[in-house]
């Protein structure tokens, strides 16, 4: 897949978040870099503090349910460089997962972790106020997470198009 | 005989003019001062996050005009992007230029609800707003001619847009853009030196430049705070890059700058239409996708400057023929991130105006 226009290579800044905070960075590729679910705060604030990274501006947070294991993915925009960081972090939890918030650094993560602590189940270390936020307190399930609505025959997802017959495989 | 002074819960909504929808606020009032803000969302969640994972991507188009509903072209437009961006679908100019035209017109639109309706929550009942509707009336009108739509226009296609613009479009465009100059110079004397309206929102929900990148406040709030970003020129998409246009910023950051903002914008918006009516190429408006479209697995995040901000739409594909993943980076969600850092320490009616100024769509924020 191609990266977005003014997106950063991630090999790159692997390369520079290896040396300034050794052991956070886990896997690099062309568009993103993965980092450790435990050091979020210390790649965060390294990432818009550094002159060069200027990641001023958490744009983006959200989770991806990958059954067994969960991603959230942080795209930060620097403003005056111009250009955008894709970053991951792999929660291999998937029964309780849990991961640094990053709210210390960024104060624009206080409603988009609540968004998907309230719909993934995903618990933010340090966020100040995670409470649901759609749904009511002690709603019984996570409507994002794959395995929502077991029901008999019933598997996320789309099998096939609607006019096409017979089911494929997944 | 003394009276306890003790702070009170004030609940404001879901159902109440100011909350511009179903949305709650619950506050802690201290006297007339807010001690603290907290917002009780969901009301209208539908989960459109979710359904997006069961249908196919052409499939998922409508579900985008309905989050923003003020500005469902935008909505359209950031989804299409993404997914293009996924298939590695190229878009004919022509198609680009139409979807400059319409994202424009949609702009004009929705800052006139979005002033409008501000003007309206700062006291100036229902006269401002009733002459902002009248322009978007006529716009509205123009979606209709295109697509059949007023609101929920279905409008653009992965690979371009759904129908040219039928030939009585073209003079009722350009009568438009001629005449709205005019109309928002008679805003600008109607409003903008308005003594009343100067004392209610001059220094009121100040924001500064450093909290609001920091709280990834986007769009004409960022703006109204003094830094001159804007994705049409920052990540030009479509084909802003040929465009000519300024990109108006506040000084203080204050209400009256995002309103200031907001009616410079719509002029910005009407030079933009001109240039791209001017030199809209001819040829097809769509390129045709193939009907199983099954982009290859990888994600896209696409976004647009939209009315209220970033609109970024992040699209996992595992190969299906429907998305694995779909998230809506909503602005009007984001944009409440500083809600309490603003309201807190204010007296009511001020923030009801900060509220007012955040111009939020209620369908985006729960989706």
């Amino acid at each position: 897949m191609p990266r977005g226009p003014r997106q950063l290579d991630g090999h790159e800044v692997a390369r520079l978040l290896s040396a300034a905070v050794p052991g956070a960075v886990t896997v690099a590729t062309d568009e993103w870099v993965e980092i450790q679910p435990g050091r979020v705060v210390d790649v965060m604030r390294w990432l818009h503090d550094d002159a060069e990274m200027d990641a001023a501006q958490l744009s983006n947070l959200c989770g991806v349910d990958r059954y067994d294991h969960f991603e959230i993915v942080y795209h930060l925009q620097s403003l005056d460089q111009n250009h955008q960081i894709v970053v991951k972090a792999r929660l291999t939890d998937h029964e309780a997962a849990s991961v640094q918030s990053c709210f210390p650094v960024y104060t624009g993560a206080l409603l988009q972790e609540r968004e998907v602590y309230d719909l993934m189940g995903i618990h933010f270390d340090g966020h100040p106020d995670l409470r649901r936020m759609f749904l009511w307190e002690g709603y019984p399930a996570f409507p994002l997470r794959k395995d929502f609505l077991q029901i008999v025959d019933h598997h996320p997802g789309l099998p096939h198009f609607p006019f096409e017959t017979g089911k494929q495989e997944r | 005989m003394t009276t306890a002074n003790e702070p009170y819960v004030l609940n404001i909504g879901p159902q109440h003019p100011s909350t511009h929808g179903v949305f709650r606020l619950r506050v802690v009032m201290d006297g007339e001062r807010i001690q603290d803000i907290d917002m009780v969302i969901g009301y209208l969640h539908r989960s459109m996050e979710k359904l997006a994972e069961e249908r196919t991507y052409t499939q998922n188009i409508p579900f985008t005009d309905r989050t923003d509903y003020l500005a469902a072209m935008s909505n359209n437009l950031g989804y299409c992007l993404a997914a293009e961006r996924l298939a590695g679908v190229e878009v004919p100019e022509r198609a680009s230029y139409l979807r400059v035209i319409f994202a424009e017109l949609q702009r004009i639109a929705s800052h006139s609800m979005g002033n409008g309706t501000f003007i309206n929550d700062a006291g100036a009942w229902s006269t401002p707003l009733m002459y902002m509707f009248r322009e978007r009336e006529k716009i509205l009108d123009l979606f209709e001619m295109t697509c059949g739509a007023r609101l929920t226009t279905n409008y653009m296609r992965i690979g371009g847009v759904a129908f040219d613009p039928p030939n009585e479009f073209y003079p009722a465009v350009n009568a438009l853009i001629d005449e709205l100059p005019d109309r928002i110079d008679e805003y600008t004397e109607l409003l903008v030196d308005n003594e009343i309206l100067l004392a209610r929102t001059r220094n009121v929900g100040v924001l500064s430049a450093a909290d609001a990148i920091n709280g990834s406040i986007t769009g004409p709030m960022l703006r109204a705070s003094g830094v001159p970003w804007d994705l049409r020129k920052a990540e030009p998409y479509c084909s802003y890059d040929r465009f000519d246009f300024d990109i108006p910023v506040g000084h203080v950051g204050d209400c009256y700058d995002r309103f200031m903002v907001r009616l410079e914008e719509m002029r910005q918006s009407v030079r933009i239409i001109r240039q791209a009516l001017e030199d809209l190429p001819s040829g097809p408006h769509k390129t045709e996708i193939p009907l199983a479209l099954r982009p290859e697995p990888g994600e896209a995040y696409a976004r647009v400057e939209g009315p209220r901000g970033e609109l970024g739409f992040y699209v996992v594909s595992d190969g299906g023929p429907a998305p694995y993943r779909f998230h809506i980076r909503a602005p009007s969600l984001i944009n409440l991130s500083l809600l309490r850092q603003m309201a807190v320490g204010a007296s009511l009616p001020d923030a009801i105006v900060t509220l007012g100024s955040t111009d939020i769509v209620v369908g985006e924020i729960d989706r």
